[in-house]
């Protein structure tokens, strides 16, 4: 009787150890953020790319327009994949894009955007990458829809032509 | 005079270094409990990534704002979830795994009393 509920107990502990397990086999513990959380945008105050003139971040998102936040380096090499889905949303009047130059300098950076062109309407640049950490980012490339200072979508690595397509579908 | 007032000086300067080596402790610490979300298995202390570089740099202004401990976890749970946390937060999820030791404890315990008392 005795041994008969150990060997009992003993398979039940066993049984639950391997459906714990089993469920954690599963699990991806790779890091991945809500994309579609409603956030409200990050008050920052970052350098211009261009000039050294401090540029605050309530003075950039209006509220009736779209505005796409592209997080971007020049030795990023995603970037530069990603880099055409940007001119082509270049096109589109409806929305204003806003580069976030990440860790950069700004020789090869210029270099960079006289390359392959210049998609943005603002550039700031985020030397030290803080600003980067209050966005919530955590590599290059990575973009965020902003639509009446709120976070409508975000995207983690380079833009494919669906996101592409996606981004004009919300923004019609 | 001279003396004294060099023995102030040089009293300040010490004070100070004793405040930031204060700072730097906990900025340690807190770098210590959070994991590094490109670097796996490996905290933000460890990490030598541009994301764990920029991280330790937002810790360390957060500590010269005045921001404590706590609300610099919650800052950043806010803003990466929870997972960044290496010391998960008691939830329904987490109740399991928090109450799991005791659990084995208790149970245990009561096999070593039934052992050994029960038996007299």
């Amino acid at each position: 009787m005795k041994s008969k509920f150990i060997s009992l107990i003993l398979i039940l502990i066993f049984i639950i150890t391997f459906l714990i397990f089993y469920k954690g086999l599963k699990n991806s513990n790779i890091y991945t953020p809500n994309t579609n959380l409603e956030k409200e945008v990050p008050s920052f105050e970052l350098k211009s790319f261009e000039n050294d003139s401090i540029i605050i971040s309530e003075k950039i998102f209006e509220n009736n327009n779209y505005y796409f936040m592209n997080i971007w380096a020049s030795w990023c090499i995603p970037c530069k994949v990603e880099h055409e889905f940007l001119m082509k949303l270049k096109n589109n009047e409806k929305i204003k894009l806003i580069g976030l130059n990440y860790k950069d300098n700004f020789k090869n950076a210029s270099s960079f955007l006289n390359d392959l062109g210049n998609p943005y309407d603002l550039i700031v640049s985020d030397r030290d990458g803080t600003a980067s950490i209050e966005w919530g980012a955590y590599g290059v490339p990575e973009s965020f829809l902003i639509f009446q200072s709120k976070i409508i979508k975000r995207f983690i690595g380079p833009i494919k032509n669906e996101d592409l397509l996606e981004i004009q579908k919300l923004i019609r | 005079m001279k003396f004294i007032y060099t023995f102030l000086i040089v009293i300040n300067i010490l004070n100070f270094n004793l405040l930031k080596a204060d700072e730097i402790k906990t900025e340690n610490e807190i770098a210590k409990n959070l994991r590094c979300l490109i670097c796996q298995g490996q905290s933000v202390y460890d990490s030598d990534s541009e994301f764990a570089i920029s991280l330790k740099l937002v810790i360390k202004n957060k500590i010269q704002q005045g921001m404590s401990e706590e609300e610099i976890y919650s800052f950043l749970k806010m803003k990466y979830g929870e997972w960044i946390l290496y010391d998960p937060v008691f939830n329904k999820n987490t109740y399991f795994l928090w109450l799991l030791p005791i659990l084995i404890f208790l149970v245990g315990g009561a096999i070593i009393t039934r052992k050994f008392y029960y038996k007299k």
